[in-house]
């Protein structure tokens, strides 16, 4: 290979742009409405069809190469057309504007499990799904064992997929998808699913995919693993491209800190099934005040005591089951964890099957001036991660401003990093 | 080091050529057609407790009901055949044709996860139910063959047409579920129409009458409908009881090619919408 060769980009994203649809026309038309409507209304048809919906730009003017071998973690909140540049990037949705020119076999894996029938054993569902992915036949065959060994599911192999435990499906379909070698790998998201091993084994294995030189876009909210992994990070916001760096560490803190006060949620409502076990299901995660109101602008007034609540199920009771929260401040800094059960044994409070709320305070007057980032903690102690700050966790924000304390004096940010109300003591001594 | 040809330049910009069919991919792909097919197949079987024989079962008893009512009751004239054989071999390939149209017809919104989270060419799940009908096809033809035996029927030379009847049959069966699948992705009604189509469409074919029933002058809007020709020529070869009509099964070859191509031409336009809007 000439080493002219070497320099020309593996992929190179020329003025992306995507618009989609939205509004309107959200429902799934009928042909029975459309033809009714044309007929009884014609001109306004028409021109509806001429005129296009509410549109919305999910990318926009997206520029970016990529030289062969480098690992690129995508980052940017919810919406800022992470998900759609991965789309665009492995052929399911076209874009609207602008080209993409790529050298070489692309795998994308936006969703472990694609195709997985129910019906269907584990051999059955490794090559359709292998097959899916754009494995050929012999491939598979070569890979068998590997992937197999890598699910641990050797067992269960000829067991239909539908007698598995989620745990066991979500580990099966990643050993399939780890196993693609394509020269460009394009992953959504997936380390965020199966049990801590599991998942430190995945990280383990892309650690690897990524040394053998192959070239991989990794979209992930996982800022670990985008730290850890990427030789190269790229931040989306609202479609556009708004840093790009090879110091994968400044641009993570640029993302966990940026002042984009719009997209800083200070609720978190688990959509579907994240964080999938046997023991916990979180629901929602939100933050109240002394009088049980919901904060929903993310401002807290330091006058009074504020509360962090997790809301879920208990699903199966274990006294190892740990939640709590972790705070960090604007630079990433964590500033403490603490945990429901800091007490003595004693103390515990009684866990039963059905829905649950873990509320811990957050201490008035402790707090600096400035924007904080609270992630809830859930674990099974010593034993495995379920919501990991820092790694898997939701994010909630916000912010504190003045009421530091009653004094005159001193209102504004004080230097440090924490500005606790202490008690003192002055008396004098003679 | 990785070494990446340049066969595998790869442009992706907004779309807007009509002929874009990718032979080059369609081959890289073909086992994934194949491999559709298989879990198609083994699905259908899995969930079934009687399994294949379920593909045995379906025309089996359709052709008694028919021979009962149309045979004995409205004394439906039959070219001489005996009629259960009559019905039967029609209803081997309607039985075909029309569990390949339904599913191929709805294939595209029932594999939305296919279209949404993975690149593949779009056109195989549409195909995939069309060739995964041929092994209920041919399980069906035992029973066919037994009848054959019974009734003392001998297919003539004119049998080695029969694979051309059935690739017709089948191009035409994924030419119409190409269009109705990709018009599905969009107007979700066509789902509640198909069973009604698929219906009258046996009524309009010579499945359970023969050509000979509508006079002489009328006859050619018989022909109109592809299935016609086909019906005719797949009875005639297998039975070998009159000439195979070689002017009806061009008519019919003709507009089957036009139905696919056209379907293919349709869903190659529409699929890059698919995934944005299922």
């Amino acid at each position: 290979m000439s080493s002219l060769k070497r320099e020309e980009p593996i992929i190179s994203v020329k003025h992306l742009s995507k618009e989609y649809n939205i509004g309107i026309d959200k429902t799934y038309k009928t042909l029975s409405g459309t033809f009714t409507s044309a007929i009884k209304h014609p001109l306004k048809t028409l021109k509806d069809s001429r005129k296009p919906c509410s549109t919305f730009w999910a990318l926009k003017d997206v520029n970016f190469d990529v030289k062969s071998g480098e690992v690129v973690g995508i980052i940017g909140r919810n919406g800022a057309g992470k998900s759609t540049l991965l789309k665009v990037l492995s052929r399911i949705t076209f874009p609207t504007e602008g080209e993409i020119k790529m050298l070489g076999r692309v795998g994308s894996l936006l969703e472990v499990g694609t195709g997985f029938h129910p019906e269907l054993s584990g051999r059955e569902n490794i090559y359709f799904n292998g097959a899916i992915l754009g494995m050929k036949k012999r491939e598979i065959d070569d890979k068998f064992d590997e992937i197999v060994k890598f699910s641990g599911v050797e067992k269960f192999l000829d067991t239909p997929v539908k007698r598995y435990s989620s745990g066991m499906q979500v580990r099966l379909a990643f050993s399939v998808a780890a196993n693609l070698d394509p020269e460009i790998l394009v992953i959504d998201e997936v380390l965020a699913v199966g049990d801590a091993a599991f998942q430190k084994k995945c990280l383990g294995k892309m650690k690897a995919v990524s040394e053998d030189g192959r070239t991989v876009l990794f979209v992930s909210h996982n800022m670990n693993a985008v730290e850890n992994l990427c030789t190269r990070a790229i931040m989306l916001n609202s479609g556009k491209l708004t840093s790009d760096g090879y110091d994968t560490r400044e641009i993570i803190n640029e993302y966990l800190t940026s002042n984009d006060q719009e997209n800083k949620n200070c609720t978190w409502i688990n959509k579907g099934n994240e964080y999938l076990n046997a023991w916990f299901a979180p629901e929602k995660a939100y933050l109240t005040d002394e009088l049980g109101n919901t904060i929903d602008n993310g401002q807290f007034h330091n006058k009074v005591n504020h509360y962090f609540s997790l809301y879920g199920t208990i699903k199966e009771i274990d006294p190892a089951l740990q939640v709590g929260y972790a705070l960090y401040d604007e630079n990433n800094n964590l500033l403490y964890w603490t945990n429901f059960n800091d007490t003595t044994e004693e103390e515990w409070p009684q866990l039963s099957k059905g829905k649950f709320c873990f509320t811990g305070l957050i201490p008035k007057r402790f707090l600096n001036e400035g924007l904080y980032r609270i992630e809830p903690m859930v674990s099974m102690y010593f034993r495995e991660w379920i919501i990991q700050p820092g790694v898997n966790a939701p994010i909630l924000y916000f912010e504190v401003k003045g009421g530091l304390s009653d004094s005159p004096y001193w209102l504004a940010r004080r230097p440090g990093i924490l500005a606790p109300l202490l008690k003192w003591n002055v008396e004098k001594v003679d | 080091m990785t070494e990446h040809s340049t066969d595998y330049e790869l442009v992706i910009r907004p779309k807007y050529g009509l002929l874009d069919l990718n032979w080059q991919e369609l081959k890289e792909y073909r086992e994934l057609l194949f491999f559709l097919a298989l879990r198609e197949i083994k699905i259908r079987y899995k969930q079934t407790m009687m399994g294949a024989s379920w593909a045995l079962l379906q025309p089996f008893f359709t052709m008694i009901i028919f021979t009962l009512i149309f045979g004995r009751l409205a004394k439906m004239p039959s070219d001489g055949v005996p009629y259960p054989i009559f019905s039967y071999s029609g209803l081997l390939l309607w039985t075909y044709f029309s569990n390949a149209l339904s599913q191929s017809s709805n294939s595209l919104v029932e594999n939305a996860p296919l279209l949404s989270k993975v690149y593949m060419p779009r056109i195989f799940i549409p195909t995939a139910p069309c060739l995964s009908g041929f092994l209920d096809y041919i399980i069906a033809m035992s029973i066919l063959a037994v009848m054959m035996v019974y009734y003392h029927f001998v297919p003539g030379i004119s049998i080695l047409l029969l694979p051309l009847i059935v690739l017709l049959t089948f191009m035409l069966a994924s030419g119409v579920g190409y269009w109705l699948s990709s018009i599905c992705v969009k107007y979700r009604d066509v789902k509640f129409v198909l069973p009604f189509f698929v219906q009258l469409l046996m009524f309009v074919s010579p499945v359970i009458y023969p050509v000979s029933i509508i006079s002489g002058k009328l006859q050619w809007l018989l022909y109109l409908n592809p299935l016609t020709g086909l019906m005719n020529a797949h009875r005639a070869c297998l039975l070998g009881h009159s000439p195979v009509d070689f002017i009806g099964l061009s008519i019919s070859a003709l507009v089957t090619i036009v139905i696919f191509l056209s379907g293919i031409l349709y869903l190659k336009s529409t699929e890059k919408y698919f995934a944005d809007l299922i």
